[in-house]
């Protein structure tokens, strides 16, 4: 090749450099997103920067802050019309911001406040050597069981690094559901994935057993990550692009510039299924449908409690945010070939989490298939293809994050000398010997069963109106039947609370700080609150029900 | 003058309120606030009745409407009050009756240390009462017939640490709920024919209605009536209710409440006078009733259970007289006012027999009374001679005209239903006179007593502590008790010909009633003779049996009929094994419909779904392998049925 040859080369490649624009950000649409971001950055130069002592403080000051911050964005951005008449798509065609987004990233973040609280809780545990802990293990990176794990826990250390990664499990949230492009949305799921599988292994006690959930969770989210970018190469290729709007216009058959390259597999059909199957599948796996479901249990059971509760309800709410917006918005077309398997996968997942739970004896492992039969729940709506569908999922995981959070906050109270009693034999009698504690639990178990004047009802009714009225009546008759078998187990721990002997060495409840009484305070007002006046959550839900494309 | 229609009422309510919420501070004028309060609707009563007859006979009927009780579209409820010559005639029985009773139990109640709440019960039966009269639809009247039976209840089971008393307020209780049952389903029916159940339109609009809904709603009139006012099949609980204090006896079990039902049907006579039918079932339980009482009656050696059976017979006669329609509405109302009278006056007797006998209710055990109790013999003596028909008191008069009114139905039934009437009357001769032979007349049994008889009737156990073994010493009752017997003395000589002398009870209820001779087969003269030789005989048989006989202290086997009648001619005995077993064979067949069908079901659906749990759960066996290959197999799964939903 010759000197001038490479000159050519040179200079015909850089005439089109100066064409390429600087991006277009709008930094006020997307502040909610970019405050958590920035915080959570600062909670990582907080852990390397601010004394041992002090860093819990900082680091629970630091992410109350940027979490309300955000929320105060969110609430500015919804005043401003942003969730109405001024949506649209922000940050060159990656994020959307529209009613939807703004409904979920605002539960999302009221999710992660109420979830702070229950990981910044410092009294349930018994102090060790005088220090303070939470429900994080002293060193994550120590071997459970060796001696640096008690010398750790002997010097008083606590893993503060979980507040910054809570924050970066919530930017990715937040984006998840608001991502207008393929690639947003698999970046924001890696986001948000990774600091949940972290944190999944950083239980203070019964530690192997938190590792092996991290590490299931982890193995098999991304196993289905993997799917997932297989599905969007293939939609790639179908659409020769990944923008949510052009995909949909490819399968409407309303383009008409065909991408040269991609010729010979623009508009293949059958690129198209396989591919939104995949895509879907993936989400399927972060809501944990059926029968994708299988981590939720073992994950649940193993991790912190704390940050169990979290995730059932902060990971719902976007996971769904994200499946709406990918089936209403990208795939409206298509909705004639997803619909029948998507009724096929709320129906098992409604049966399969309520059969199943009948027979669990681990009080957490009981929630985890009970939000399995929630997530069919939800789907039902989903699957309405209808604004009221949206609305009423959207209100269904307003509701459903709160009982959740409040539910798990309970189980972190009932313990024993091993630390949380989650069996539910040990739960015998508990409304004897602590009322309160058993009645707040019993009111989050019959919000969960969708008993009147609780938010589960409301959220059912909305959820299961929206079929029906979408003609998925047969989907609304098992849904109710699964309701039905779903109540028994609720009722069942209801009646074993109250009228049981209590067992003799049964656990005791401990009196948590502020912070926990609040995130369960939270929990039983808004379930009273959204059961017994929901009409504004509704309408409010009903307004922000509106995808921007 | 309307306005003070509401205030008759308003006086026995506060009345109750005050008594029942003002706690032990008002123990000592309870009673006299009680009296007063009754006495004062009374008198409100007095001053309407005046205001009533200075009007036309047509212009006597006040309304007073006070609110909308439920004011629903298509479903009007108003608290309006009717005070018309019907429900005034009530009101004047009611709260006269009733003050004299109140008056008499300031005496009666006088060791009791409930007396206050006594007294609460008692007016607030009074409001209760009033209000049933004076509603103006049928659904207001049904809170004041609620109301009364309330009352009865809480007044029968006063002394509630008796089990006796107990049983016979439930009783009472639950055999009411039968009738009352009948009458919510008539306000449906009439509601549902009608669109309304206000006197007024459904009354005047009756002929309107087919004569299958009319007859229905009469029918199930009559079941509210048999309840309340005791009559067969619903007449058990009357003479259980004698368990109740005495006065309490005097005044709703035989002056007023127990009538009811009889003001139910002249009520609703135009209802009644469409639908024949029912009519004739109507006088059926009457007559039936009449003779049923008046047998039980001959046989009980309880002074106020001869005199229960007593009052269910005589209101057999309203009843029978209510069913012959216009012939007989006024006679109905007539010997309902002197019964009230007579009855009560012979209940306050009793009561003042059994105060001075140490509250002894055995007849064998009573005899020549009449040397120790003057004013209680002639005052009882004035009511039995009334309720014989003696000539020229009030029975005589009152009972009278309901013979003559049987007679004038006419036909075969006429003559049935006559010599029904003619029978009872000559029963009930014996069976009164019998009571005053033996209570009165004839050898001291009470002195030297021997030990109880285990057949003798009990009811009043208190009786057994307190004069089981001390010999009583029998006495006149104070003032306060026998003043108002002898102010219903002079009612039960007077009353009945004050009416009947001129028509002038005739003339005053016409307009609401209406009237109408009938076409009687004989003559008056000739039912008044005939009545006159059953009053003879019967009076004569019971001479001859208790008079010129000393009798036993303790009552002899007697004949099969006897000994049924004893027990009430086997009501309870029939209801226990018809009702009560019945309903127990039903209950357990359903309770093992309920364990083997029902249960079954659920609880094999259960154990399904909790089998096909515990497979299912197998599949969780931890394995993130097994997950893996889980997933993998959903994805091939979901991407198959994807591509199958295109193909098709």
């Amino acid at each position: 090749m010759s000197a001038a040859a490479v000159h050519s080369l040179w200079t015909t490649a850089a005439e089109p450099i100066s064409k390429i624009d600087a991006p277009k950000i709008e930094y006020g649409q997307l502040s909610p997103t970019l405050i958590v971001i920035g915080a959570a950055i600062v909670g990582v130069l907080v852990e390397a920067f601010v004394p041992r002592k002090s860093r819990y403080y900082a680091q629970v000051f630091v992410s109350a802050v940027a979490l309300c911050a955000a929320f105060a964005a969110v609430v500015a951005l919804a005043a401003g019309g942003y969730g109405t008449t001024k949506a649209h798509i922000a940050a060159m065609g990656a994020i959307a911001v529209d009613g939807p987004s703004l409904f979920l990233q605002g539960t999302i973040l009221l999710a992660g406040l109420v979830g702070l609280f229950t990981f910044a809780e410092r009294r349930l545990d018994p102090a060790a050597h005088g220090n303070r802990v939470d429900s994080f293990a002293a060193q994550a990176a120590s071997v459970p069981g060796s001696d640096s794990e008690q010398a750790a826990v002997k010097a008083g250390f606590t893993t503060t690094e979980v507040f910054p990664l809570l924050l970066f499990a919530i930017s990715g949230m937040l984006v998840f559901p608001s991502a207008n492009d393929l690639l947003t949305l698999f970046v924001a799921l890696e986001v948000f994935s990774l600091p949940l599988y972290l944190m999944c292994a950083l239980a203070r006690r019964k530690r192997l057993m938190s590792q092996e959930a991290a590490v299931k969770y982890f193995l098999l989210g991304a196993f289905a990550s993997a799917f997932t970018l297989f599905g969007i190469a293939m939609l790639y290729g179908y659409a020769g692009s990944v923008s949510y709007a052009t995909i949909a216009q490819v399968v409407d058959g309303t383009v008409t510039n065909v991408d040269p390259a991609l010729a010979n597999t623009m508009g293949n059909d059958a690129l198209l299924l396989i591919g939104a199957a995949m895509v879907v599948m993936g989400l399927l796996f972060k809501v944990g449908a059926v029968p994708f479901h299988m981590w939720t249990p073992d994950v649940y059971q193993g991790a912190p409690t704390p940050v169990t509760g979290f995730m059932a309800a902060a990971t719902k709410v976007a996971a769904f945010g994200a499946l709406l917006r990918l089936l209403y918005v990208v795939l409206p077309g298509m909705r004639w070939d997803w619909r029948p398997v998507m009724w096929g996968v709320a129906i098992i997942t409604m049966l399969g989490g309520a059969i199943v739970a009948i027979t669990q004896t681990d009080i957490k492992r009981l929630l985890a298939y009970s939000s399995i039969a929630h997530a069919g729940f939800i789907l039902a709506g989903v699957i309405a293809t209808s604004k009221d569908g949206v609305s009423s999922v959207l209100f269904y995981l307003a509701a459903y994050s709160f009982v959740t959070i409040g539910a798990f906050a309970v189980v972190t109270l009932v313990r024993d000398a091993g630390g949380e009693a989650t069996h539910l034999s040990k739960w015998a009698g508990l409304g004897r010997r602590s009322p309160l504690v058993a009645a707040v639990f019993a009111v989050f178990l019959l919000a969960f069963a969708g008993i009147p004047l609780t938010s589960g009802f409301a959220g059912k009714f909305a959820v299961f109106k929206a079929a029906a009225e979408g003609g998925a009546v047969p989907l609304v008759v098992i849904g109710v039947i699964s309701s039905a078998i779903a109540a028994f187990f609720y009722i069942r721990v209801i009646v074993l609370m109250f009228f049981s002997e209590p067992s003799p060495e049964g656990p005791t409840v401990a009196v948590p700080s502020p912070l926990t009484m609040a995130a369960i305070g939270l929990g039983v007002a808004v379930t009273l609150v959204l059961g017994v006046a929901p009409q504004y959550f509704l309408n409010l839900a009903s307004q922000a029900g509106v995808f921007v494309r | 003058m309307e306005n003070l229609i509401a205030l008759l009422i308003a006086a026995p309510l506060l009345g109750a309120a005050v008594l029942l919420v003002g706690g032990r501070r008002l123990d000592a004028v309870g009673h006299w606030i009680g009296t007063l309060l009754s006495t004062t609707s009374f008198v409100f009563g007095v001053i309407l009745f005046a205001d009533l007859l200075g009007r036309n006979a047509d212009d006597r009927t006040l309304m007073q409407h006070l609110f909308t009780w439920v004011p629903v579209a298509g479903f009007q409820a108003d608290v309006t009050f009717r005070l018309d010559q019907l429900s005034m005639t009530f009101v004047l029985l009611i709260t006269g009756v009733g003050s004299l009773i109140h008056l008499y139990s300031v005496g009666y109640m006088e060791h009791d240390e409930r007396r206050r709440r006594f007294f609460g019960y008692l007016n607030l039966f009074l409001a209760a009462m009033l209000l049933l009269v004076l509603a103006d639809n049928y659904l207001l009247l049904y809170v004041g017939w609620e109301g009364v039976g309330l009352a009865s209840y809480l007044l029968i089971g006063f002394w509630q640490h008796k089990p006796s008393a107990a049983t016979a307020a439930k009783k009472a209780f639950i055999v009411n709920r039968v009738g009352d049952m009948g009458l919510s389903i008539a306000i449906m029916l009439m509601f549902t024919t009608f669109g309304t159940f206000a006197f007024g339109p459904v009354l005047s609009h009756a002929t309107d209605a087919s004569e299958g809904r009319l007859t229905a709603i009469g029918l199930m009139l009559l079941l509210a009536a048999c309840g309340k006012s005791a009559q067969v099949p619903l007449q058990s609980w009357l003479g259980d209710a004698m368990e109740g204090p005495t006065p309490v006896s005097a005044l709703i079990h035989a002056a007023t409440m127990v009538t009811a039902g009889v003001y139910l049907i002249v009520r609703s006579g135009a209802v009644f006078n469409a639908a024949p039918d029912a009519q004739l079932v109507v006088t059926v339980v009457g007559a039936v009733t009449l003779l049923f009482g008046a047998i039980v009656g001959c046989a009980k050696d309880d002074i106020k259970k001869a005199l229960a059976g007593s009052t269910m017979s005589q209101i057999g006669y309203m009843v029978l007289a209510a069913g012959l329609g216009p012939i007989g509405y006024v006679f109905a109302i007539m010997h309902l006012v002197t019964h009230g009278f007579f009855k009560a006056g012979l209940f306050l007797g009793a009561g003042s027999v059994m105060h001075g006998m140490n509250d002894e209710v055995d007849m064998r055990r009573y005899g020549g009374l009449r040397k120790y109790m003057p004013v209680t013999f002639v005052t009882f003596g004035l009511g039995y001679l009334a309720i014989i028909g003696f000539p020229g008191l009030s029975g005589f008069f009152s009972k009278d005209k309901i013979i003559e009114a049987a007679f004038a139905k006419g036909g075969t039934e006429g003559w049935i239903l006559g010599t029904c009437a003619l029978l009872g009357a000559a029963i009930t001769a014996f069976y009164m006179t019998r009571v005053m032979l033996m209570t009165f007349f004839g050898e001291e049994r009470w002195r030297n007593q021997p030990t109880r008889s285990p057949e003798a009737p009990s009811a009043e156990p208190a009786a057994e502590h307190r004069g089981e073994h001390a010999e009583p010493h029998p006495h006149e009752s104070p003032k306060v008790m026998t003043i108002p017997m002898i102010a219903l003395a002079i009612g039960s000589v007077f009353a009945g010909g004050f009416f009947s002398i001129g028509d002038r009870f005739l003339h005053w209820l016409e307009p609401i009633t209406g009237h109408s001779e009938g076409d009687s087969p004989l003559s008056a003269g000739a039912v008044t003779g005939a009545t006159m030789v059953c009053l003879v005989i019967g009076v004569g048989i019971a001479y001859l049996q208790y008079g010129r006989r000393p009798v036993p202290a303790v009552a002899p086997r007697g004949s099969l009929l006897t000994r049924a009648a004893r027990r009430d001619l086997l009501q309870d005995d029939f209801n226990h094994v018809v009702l009560v077993r019945g309903g127990e064979h039903l209950t357990r067949s359903l309770v093992y419909v309920d364990h083997t069908l029902v249960d079954g079901v659920v609880n094999g659906t259960a154990a399904g779904f909790g089998g096909l749990s515990g497979r299912l759960r197998r599949l969780q066996n931890g394995y993130a392998r097994s997950y893996a290959v889980s997933m993998f197999g959903g994805a091939a799964l979901l991407v198959a049925a994807t591509l199958l939903m295109r193909a098709v």
